[in-house]
């Protein structure tokens, strides 16, 4: 096994009912870099994304065949914890999902229902540093009181990073997270998935090539279902091995 | 490009053409014809309640206002005679009894206002004197004058109503400075009576709050749970179906199929006590249930699915997910829906009269399970008598039933804000 991966799938396949919408995917997820996963609407890099934390169980006949195996646990294993599984391995939206509490209720929430924090003064750091880390708590700091959902929309997803980073992940997803933010918003995600590089194995779908190209050092292309293509950021982009790879990079279609 | 040849070529579109005015008038008809039959469905339904609100005030407020007559009592000179220690302790109303204060009353009134003088006073006006004496013994050894219920046909006289005979006693009674008015307080804490002067509502009112308590305490939380387990937890199968299907089904039957059930389970197999606010609350929680179902269930699948997706994402439990999460989100939804269901439930009349809490209770419930009226079937019973007194008693009880109603409705909006979050 690579001692670099993070996460090993082997021969992965996810079905919606009779549908196949991942087939025979193998991958290795680098612990210490960022991994951008491309591909044109549809093809299944959200849905792979979602296995990778057992979120597709919360999808009614969905079904996942192959292995997956965070740092050699298999993670679909019958002794493998769910709530746990999702501790360790932390996500980010498409859409910024605040709860609609308090600043500090949203970062604080994962340290409490997991017992992190062992007195208020102890969740307070926790509190700051997620913050920090997001690059939120100047920001937020004097209004850690106010609702969630009162922030901008960027301010938002950052404040659902400072959540996901709460908990001490091993690894982030992140779900097309600036799809729904302006550039500037955009930029600043960006900057803060550089700085967490190396602490956290961070995986991002994403639907924009020029931000897979700032932000990643590994990338997948996806294609129906398959992954055609997976190698360095910069092989993918500037020296594709397969057609349709090259064809979706210069933009021919997707 | 060959414009001749395009086939869906036209002319350039005349803004400001005949056809395009008329278009346009049509709209702003349209327009103003819709927003006139809105604004007429909405006068037209308050004018509905403004004169249901009038008739009811009309009729029921004299219900809370009493007619008294002052009664010159001479107590001494009657020959009532009771040892002042026996009018303490729990003794007091057996001991007045037994010395016949009701004749002594009846008497004074025949002294006062001449023969038939007893036929003014009211059948519980003895209770009054009964309650002076108590209050000061020394009414026993000197004379003195106490407002006492008037009878019903002079009440209703002094309400603008009544027979004529009655409206000539009333003015001589006037004429003597001896008619005064208060409010009814027997009205207000008594309960069922024959007598429509000493007829009170608190019987009912209790007997309702009772009911309500246990309707809440049974349908609220069973279908809350319910709810939830049905739309957070249940596979999606052929019987979640099913229970889906009976579920609204039951929302939609007949509530006096309810009583019959009440009666054949609550009554017949589990001998409950009949006409007792435990049988009715049962009774109503069957009804009430599938209501604060639906209603729940509406509200659970109303919460947005990505805060269910926030919170797994970041590791709840779906148990935490549920009550840390969609539970608060859903729970101003639901408690307008129990608020709906209880609403219901307690202008309920048919189920209850089939569980027997039509019965004639002349003295407020102490507890779940003695037997007790309800405000509706109160009204219904009231409304069934032929005294004018009981007319406007109807009346009277309908207002404290509106007013249970909107203080329900109160509680329910103030919740709901409490609870609401601000997204």
């Amino acid at each position: 096994m690579n001692e670099q991966a993070k996460i090993t799938a082997r021969n992965v396949s996810v079905f919606y009912g009779a549908n196949r919408a991942i087939d025979d995917v193998s991958i290795d997820i680098d612990r210490d870099n960022v991994t951008a996963f491309i591909g044109p609407s549809g093809c299944g890099k959200s849905t792979f994304l979602r296995a990778l934390n057992r979120m597709n169980d919360t999808v009614a006949n969905a079904r996942v065949t192959g292995e997956i195996r965070l740092d050699g646990e298999d993670i679909y294993a019958p002794e493998m914890d769910v709530v746990q599984l999702r501790a360790r391995v932390g996500m980010v939206f498409q859409k910024p999902n605040p709860f609609p509490k308090s600043i500090y209720e949203n970062v604080a929430y994962g340290p409490r229902i997991h017992g992190l924090a062992a007195g208020k003064s102890q969740l307070d750091a926790i509190v700051e540093r997620s913050l920090r880390r997001a690059g939120l708590w100047d920001e937020v700091k004097d209004r850690l009181a106010d609702s969630g959902t009162t922030l901008s929309g960027g301010q938002q997803q950052r404040l659902c990073i400072a959540r996901a980073i709460a908990v001490d992940p091993e690894v982030i997803l992140m779900d097309e997270p600036c799809s729904a933010l302006d550039p500037v918003a955009t930029a600043r995600i960006e900057e803060l998935i550089h700085e967490l590089k190396g602490r956290y194995a961070i995986v991002i779908v994403t639907h924009n090539m020029q931000q897979a190209a700032r932000v990643s050092q590994c990338t997948a292309f996806f294609h129906l279902g398959a992954l055609i293509e997976y190698g360095s950021t910069s092989d993918i982009f500037t020296n594709p091995r397969e057609p349709r790879t090259r064809d979706y990079i210069t933009g021919r279609y997707g | 490009m060959n414009s001749a040849a395009d086939p869906i070529a036209r002319a350039p579109t005349d803004w400001k053409g005949a056809v395009m005015q008329r278009r346009l008038r049509r709209r702003y008809r349209a327009e103003r014809c819709f927003r006139l039959l809105g604004l007429a469905a909405v006068v037209g339904s308050a004018a509905f309640l403004a004169v249901l609100l009038v008739a009811v005030l009309g009729n029921g407020l004299g219900g809370f206002v009493q007619t008294r007559v002052a009664l010159p009592l001479d107590l001494p000179r009657q020959g009532i005679a009771i040892e002042p220690v026996r009018l303490r302790g729990p003794g007091a109303n057996l001991a007045l009894a037994a010395a016949n204060i009701e004749g002594a009353t009846d008497a004074a009134a025949v002294a006062a206002f001449g023969r038939g003088g007893d036929d003014l006073l009211s059948d519980s006006a003895w209770l009054t004197v009964r309650d002076a004496i108590k209050a000061d013994p020394t009414l026993l050894v000197r004379r003195a004058t106490i407002a006492v219920p008037a009878a019903d046909a002079i009440d209703s006289a002094a309400k603008g109503h009544g027979e004529a005979a009655a409206r000539a006693r009333l003015a001589a009674l006037e004429a003597r400075g001896a008619i005064s008015r208060g409010v009814n307080w027997a009205f207000l804490t008594g309960a069922d009576s024959t007598d429509s002067t000493s007829a009170g509502i608190w019987g009912a009112l209790k007997g309702s709050i009772y009911t309500m308590l246990v309707t809440l305490a049974l349908a609220f939380p069973v279908g809350l749970l319910a709810a939830l387990y049905l739309e957070e937890y249940a596979p999606r199968n052929r019987w979640t179906d099913l229970i889906e299907v009976s579920i609204n089904n039951l929302a939609a039957v007949p509530s006096i199929t309810f009583g019959l059930l009440g009666l054949a389970i609550f009554l017949g197999t589990m001998h409950l006590p009949r006409s007792a606010p435990l049988v009715g609350g049962l009774t109503l929680a069957l009804m009430t249930m599938p209501v604060i179902v639906i209603a729940g269930r509406g509200a659970i699948k109303a919460v947005p699915p990505s805060i269910r997706d926030a919170a797994l994402g970041i590791g709840a439990s779906p148990v935490q997910v549920v009550f840390h999460h969609i539970l608060p989100l859903a729970l101003p939804g639901i408690l307008t829906g129990t608020i709906i269901g209880m609403a219901r439930a307690l202008g309920e009349t048919a189920p209850l009269l089939m569980i027997g809490m039509r019965a004639f209770v002349a003295a407020p419930p102490k507890g779940f399970t003695d037997p007790s009226s309800v405000l509706p079937v109160q009204i219904f019973l009231w409304s069934d008598q032929i005294d004018r007194g009981f007319v406007e008693k109807t009346s009277a009880a309908i207002i404290v039933l509106l007013l249970f109603l909107f203080a329900m409705n109160g509680i329910a909006i103030y919740l709901r804000n409490r609870f609401e979050t601000r997204w």
